[in-house]
């Protein structure tokens, strides 16, 4: 284990200095703090009639409203916190299930190894996103919860894989066997001995789910198998092109849920880079 | 070899078998009713005629065949290339639907797909270690593979469709045109072809380059580098080894890629109504025809399939390790 701490107390001393880490950081921190606080100065629900119909952006409609005089600004803000909320859940839920067997794959070896890594081939090759469209066609009534929980489920298997790979590469350490030959059991093995010392690695990998799970949403949501009821960037898109927003000219209404998804995806990627480079000295140099 | 192709064509089959495996339970295990559905979009007064329809899809499914038999109907009609009956363009077969939609869909994303990740690659080469461009290019690349397809697409049919009116932003070919073999109607085709493929070429365009120029990094620190290097050799010829150890990673990414590609010419060709599968997609799914979206996901699963092995072959054909069985396969 001393191995591992010295890195990871240096790691930190380059954090303010890393360009990347803390623009990427500043701006998911920006949308997220958005997220959170902004739709409680929104005095009116995101759907609501409130406005005159197809305004362009003004002082009282920030982003101006929609064909129906729905205001923008309030679905935006509205639609970030199903962003984030389908990019936890589903990232999250892709992550354990991507670690579970990444680890047991990896550590194991054997039969077990070889079940799982067929089951993660399998589903690895099967494309996410038509699997999601038939499974919420059938759904009736769809919500955020149930779309992170499918997007979660076809997801996982490239961190599985990847996971296994490294998972492979440390089991036959010496501190790995020390532990093995202490008696400890496997489940903690893996929690106190590998998963430490590819912590940032794991984390890298939630970071990329995450911003994954919510370009498929953001995707689903525009084919119209979004949430039924509600508000997410996807169904903002979806809306506007339904409405032929583009032949209208309405730009306020398609422009803003699409830089939202691009700014907090792009700076999850620009920020997994400052990662990288924190985490891995090679990197760093140039 | 023998033994990788084998394994590679069991893993193929046996995915096959889940996707057919997971398209018949669907209907069959979700909540919801899909026959209620149909019969409530066909918004029919009379109590017989609505008995009538339910008995008739009832049948059409077979929901009142025990579940083992129904499992292996839906098998036999499967071999005998029978996906049902559109209800969208009822009485079409699901099957003649979708073989008019696929020529649009590969059209458009088979020379996006290649054209993007042979410029992406080439691009993200000769970017990484070149400070400035590194700087420029980079950022770019990172905007870029973060842009949702559909939104790009909207932006492009927005500025260059419908702003600046160079571009058509709808159809697959002038409305006032029919299919035939003349230049007038090839090049409406073309132009309408551009936008979407722009959009899809775009957004890929931007991952390749970022993956490119961090293994070309990783390469530039491996020790053969530092021996060519030590010998003297140009950076040119050390830049073309990296490449060529680079390229390795960059095939069997495109093979982990291809279901977000997919995905991505599903939404593009929504956003152009272009007539391809996104389209059908589409179409299917605001007519509640599940027997034309089932039959697009197996017509795309199969499509995924085939392409993920005709990737094996080239990795085998470019990487002559996996040939004499030292591994080092995707």
């Amino acid at each position: 284990m001393t191995a591992t701490r010295a890195p990871r107390r240096e790691a930190p001393r380059f954090v303010p200095r890393n360009g990347k880490l803390i623009a990427g950081l500043t701006v998911v921190l920006a949308f997220l703090l958005a997220a959170l606080f902004v739709p409680l100065t929104v005095d009116h629900a995101p759907n609501e009639y409130v406005g005159p119909a197809a305004a362009p952006p003004s002082a009282e409609y920030w982003f101006g409203t929609t064909t129906f005089g729905q205001d923008v600004f309030a679905q935006f803000v509205y639609g970030l916190r199903a962003t984030f909320l389908v990019g936890l859940l589903g990232g999250g839920l892709a992550a354990v299930i991507g670690m579970a067997v990444g680890f047991v794959a990896g550590y194991r070896g054997g039969l077990v190894d070889e079940v799982l890594t067929m089951l993660t081939n399998i589903v690895l090759v099967l494309p996410a996103l038509v699997v999601l469209l038939i499974v919420n066609a059938y759904l009736g009534v769809r919500d955020v919860g149930a779309q992170a929980l499918f997007i979660g489920l076809t997801s996982w298997p490239w961190a599985a894989r990847a996971i296994r790979a490294q998972t492979f590469s440390l089991r036959s350490r010496d501190f790995v066997d020390l532990a093995r030959l202490s008696g400890m059991r496997t489940p903690k093995i893996i929690a106190r001995e590998i998963a430490p010392n590819m912590s940032s690695y794991l984390f890298m990998t939630f970071i990329l789910l995450f911003g994954g799970a919510i370009l498929i949403a953001a995707s689903l949501d525009f084919i119209g198998l979004g949430p039924t009821e509600g508000v997410s960037l996807g169904l903002m898109l979806n809306n506007a092109a339904r409405w032929s927003a583009l032949h209208l000219g309405m730009w306020w209404w398609f422009v803003p849920p699409g830089a939202g998804i691009t700014a907090v995806v792009g700076a999850l990627y620009v920020m997994n880079v400052g990662l990288d480079e924190v985490f891995n000295p090679k990197l760093r140099e140039m | 070899m023998s033994r990788y192709f084998g394994r590679k064509l069991l893993i193929y089959g046996l995915t096959f078998f889940v996707a057919v495996t997971i398209n018949w339970m669907i209907p069959r295990f979700m909540p919801g009713d899909p026959v209620q559905s149909m019969l409530a979009r066909a918004n029919i007064a009379q109590p017989e005629a609505v008995e009538a329809m339910r008995a008739h899809y009832t049948d059409l499914f077979g929901f009142d065949l025990p579940l083992w038999k129904q499992y292996a109907n839906f098998w036999a009609a499967l071999f005998r290339g029978d996906l049902g009956i559109s209800i969208w363009l009822f009485p079409t077969p699901v099957t003649d639907v979708i073989a008019r939609a696929v020529p649009y869909t590969l059209g458009l994303l088979l020379p996006a797909v290649l054209l993007s990740w042979i410029a992406g690659n080439r691009f993200g080469a000769f970017a990484a270690r070149r400070k400035w461009l590194d700087n420029t290019a980079l950022p770019i690349g990172y905007v870029l593979t973060a842009t949702p397809y559909m939104w790009l697409a909207i932006l492009l049919a927005w500025g260059l469709g419908v702003v600046a009116g160079v571009l058509p932003v709808a159809g697959a070919y002038s409305f006032a045109m029919r299919p035939e073999w003349s230049w007038d109607f090839a090049g409406s085709l073309l132009q309408h072809w551009l936008l979407p493929f722009a959009s899809l070429f775009l957004v890929a365009f931007g991952g390749w380059a970022i993956g490119m120029r961090n293994m070309i990094i990783y390469e530039l620190e491996a020790d053969y580098v530092h021996y060519l290097q030590s010998l003297g050799a140009s950076r040119r010829l050390v830049r073309r080894y990296a490449f060529r150890n680079a390229v390795l990673p960059q095939i069997t990414g495109l093979a982990l890629q291809l279901g977000v590609l997919v995905a991505g010419a599903l939404v593009t060709e929504i956003v152009f109504s272009y007539p391809g599968l996104g389209h059908l997609i589409l179409q299917a799914i605001q007519n509640q025809d599940f027997f034309l979206l089932q039959g697009t996901f197996l017509f795309i699963v199969i499509g995924v399939l085939i392409a993920n092995f005709v990737i094996d072959v080239a990795y085998v054909v470019v990487d002559p390790r996996t040939r004499i069985g030292m591994g080092g396969a995707a």
